[in-house]
């Protein structure tokens, strides 16, 4: 990666000129070979290795069938690809439409310089847990059959197909402008960012109730789903662990740019990122107490005490205390101090207190009562791999995005546009 | 969706009726605990209503149902063999007369649609139980409610049936049955599909009975329509209360299924799930459905008042100063 980067604005006016102008855009100013040899790093050596790896197996999924390398059990219909990719992916999406609504409805005009890279974590993730999803499918060549050939209107999951494909086209659209900037087309960029705001609300819209279906989904499972996981408050439950995810996974953005991306960042962000991770943290800190109190509630209104104290009390405890209570109290201390290295901290603690609960739901205490439970949810090593993969090309699309795209600082010419 | 839809509103308007000549005062209730459950709903969202304002579908009238009795299942895979010829399966992996499968526990899937498992009977050890598997044929099925492409339907006869022309394979109806029936064929990458017991819906609709029930030879099938068949089951039970425990499995489960059956050993001993609500799984999840057009019409209001006044405090912070005053001053 170079670190004197030129970035033109100037639209091209010949062909020659055109061609020239892209590849100055595509190689960040820099030569072709000059680029190649930037590229030999041990991180992407690593990336590289893992998707030669995976290729073949990514090729068997699709033409033997899912049960070659996925765990595809009838028990179990959903293994760990699913509970990663989506259910604990989007918690974390969620970041996008969190700080774009903190900026442009709650008029917190602070968080400005984080907008663009929460949406892009937001946009790229929900466009990734599509790909999870066309991976997972019997038949992904269908993918569109619940929005164009047949409603499916008194299901849950159909509110999430439409939601998720709605909000991913409006997450492009808020990211627009970034791309508009950076391809240096003025009038499309005027015309993009007028619809910001009416943008903004519909995604809020969308992230509250795809969110909050993903929950509901298990409402319909009663005898499966284990009763201490089981409530009727999942929908609100799966929305507020959102928030927190969301802020969260913001901070580790924030704090991913800063760290590794620090030359492509401006002034403005550089400055704004420390008092914005503690502004993030304090929201953070608060969601996850409103979470634990719905926990708390749905424990009372059935009157599940009594299962505490059994070997899935002690797991569910582990998951509250542990994973949700613990990162609440340090994300509390850590704001309250100031402490920007203990509230990045948290963050992640709370991120993977997120997936836990989420693959917890989705697959751990999922059919607690089949016999051979835990013998069954074992994941092959292949969807592991796959799993892998995925991450790997979701961090280097970021990575490719944040280093050529105005994500983290503002170009010559926008200032203040957005 | 749609038949179901019908059969809604079919039953719907003979609940009205009665609903109409019980007085006028039950009809006030229950739009009280419309607007109740609708206010009760906005101020938290995604929190269900219990409130069951609409009427209950009780299934189709006259569907037909099958009373599996498992004092009489001696074991012998009759119904197993003919329901693999009757629906064209391939060949399976032990012949239909090995005794051995029953050393492992099987269940139906993409392979077989329906399986005997044998079970050790708590009363008495020396004589097991089998037990027939197959779908249940919910009169509401969680299935047919989870599928977001309407793949499923109940039909008016009893079966619930699935169209693979319009599957795309997310197995969300293997997630929300409560009964794990729908076998899911993995095996497959370009034909892959549920496949699960249709109730041999072909020759019901040609007044044929289904395939297993026809080769029984122990009378442990008895097809017909679904309210005879429980005052069959409960005319054993009351006959013979020594045989039979005092339960008729899938009157009631999840809201009734079109198989029921009867025991002579508790139900939980045979692996059927016990902590299943009486209610049909969809109610479970309408009060977040109705919540979500509740979410459309309130939020664009809402955040569009906010942010109007966020943007107008921005605008005219010494307006709002020079107000505080004059209302400190009155």
């Amino acid at each position: 990666m170079g670190n004197d980067v030129q970035y033109t604005t100037q639209s091209p006016d010949s062909l020659n000129g055109f061609k020239a102008w892209f590849m100055n855009k595509l190689f960040m100013g820099m030569s072709m070979s000059e680029y190649s040899r930037s590229l030999a790093t041990p991180f992407n050596f690593v990336a590289a290795l893992i998707l030669v790896v995976s290729a073949p197996i990514f090729t068997i999924r699709y033409v033997k069938g899912l049960a070659t390398v996925l765990h595809a059990t009838n028990e179990y219909p959903w293994g760990l690809l699913l509970s990663w990719g989506i259910f604990a992916g989007e918690p974390l999406f969620a970041a996008g439409f969190v700080v774009a609504a903190a900026y442009y409805i709650f008029g917190m005009k602070s968080y400005r310089s984080l907008v663009r890279i929460a949406v892009l974590g937001g946009m790229l993730g929900y466009m990734f847990a599509a790909s999870y999803l066309l991976i997972d499918l019997g038949r992904p060549w269908r993918i569109y059959y619940p929005m164009l050939i047949n409603f499916g209107t008194s299901s849950i999951l159909f509110i999430v197909a439409w939601h998720v494909s709605l909000y991913i086209t409006v997450q492009l659209l808020e990211f627009s402008p970034a791309i508009l900037e950076w391809l240096g087309s003025k009038r499309l960029h005027r015309w993009a960012t007028s619809i910001t705001v009416a943008l903004i609300i519909g995604g809020v819209i969308l992230s509250t109730v795809h969110q909050s279906a993903l929950g509901a989904l298990y409402l319909l499972t009663p005898g499966k789903l284990h009763p201490l996981w089981y409530s009727s408050h999942l929908p609100l439950l799966f929305f507020s662990s959102a928030i927190y995810a969301a802020m969260s996974f913001a901070i580790l953005l924030a704090f991913v740019a800063v760290r590794y991306f620090k030359d492509k960042c401006d002034k403005e962000f550089l400055e704004n990122t420390p008092s914005l991770t503690l502004g993030l943290g304090k929201g953070a800190a608060v969601s996850m107490y409103v979470y634990f109190a719905i926990n708390i509630l749905a424990m009372a209104q059935d009157n599940k005490w009594g299962l505490l104290f059994t070997p899935y009390g002690y797991w569910y405890l582990v998951e509250l205390l542990g994973f949700v209570a613990i990162p609440m109290g340090l994300f509390t201390i850590g704001v309250k101090n100031k402490r920007l290295k203990l509230t990045r901290f948290s963050a992640l603690y709370a991120v993977i207190g997120i997936v836990l609960n989420r693959v917890n739901v989705n697959l751990i205490v999922f059919n607690w009562n089949q016999p051979d439970h835990f013998h069954h949810i074992i994941p092959p090593w292949t969807e592991l791999m796959m799993i892998a993969a995925m991450i790997t090309l979701n961090v280097l699309i970021f990575r490719w995005i944040v280093n050529r795209f105005p994500v983290t600082r503002e170009l010559h010419g926008y200032r203040g546009m957005h | 969706m749609s038949e179901i839809k019908k059969g809604r509103q079919t039953d719907g308007s003979e609940h009205g009726m009665t609903q109409d000549a019980a007085g006028p005062s039950s009809g006030l209730t229950r739009r009280n605990f419309l607007s109740m459950s609708m206010l009760a709903g906005c101020a938290a969202i995604g929190v269900p209503s219990h409130a069951q304002a609409m009427p209950e579908f009780e299934g189709w009238p006259k569907s037909y149902g099958m009373l599996t009795d498992f004092t009489a299942c001696v074991g012998c895979r009759s119904c197993e063999r003919a329901c693999n010829e009757a629906n064209k399966m391939p060949a399976p992996d032990k012949p239909f007369d090995d005794g051995s499968v029953f050393e492992e526990h099987r269940w139906p899937s993409a392979k077989a649609l329906t399986v005997v498992n044998r079970y050790k009977n708590p009363g008495n050890p020396s004589s097991p139980v089998y037990r027939k598997i197959q779908c249940n044929h919910c009169l509401e099925p969680a299935c047919a409610t989870a599928c977001p492409i309407h793949a499923y339907t109940k039909t008016p006869e009893g079966a619930v049936i699935y169209n693979k022309d319009l599957c795309f394979g997310c197995r969300y109806c293997v997630i929300a049955c409560p009964f794990n029936m729908p076998g899911y064929d993995y095996e497959s990458p370009f034909d892959a599909k549920i496949v699960k017991c249709i109730f041999c819906y072909g020759r019901i609709k040609e007044g044929q009975i289904p395939a297993c029930a026809e080769a029984c030879p122990g009378g442990a099938l008895t097809f017909g329509r679904r309210a005879d068949l429980l005052k069959l089951a409960r005319k054993r039970i009351v006959d013979y209360p020594e045989k039979y425990i005092d339960h008729i499995y899938g009157e009631y489960e999840v809201g009734g299924t079109s198989w029921i059956y009867i025991s002579g050993v508790p139900f939980e001993h045979l692996g059927f799930p016990t902590n299943l609500p009486k209610k049909p799984l969809i109610e479970l999840s309408k009060g977040y459905l109705s919540m979500v057009p509740v979410i459309f019409t309130t939020f664009p209001a809402l955040f569009g008042a906010l942010y109007a006044m966020m943007h107008d405090k921005a605008a005219g912070k010494e307006d709002s100063h020079d107000k505080h005053q004059e209302v400190h001053n009155g």
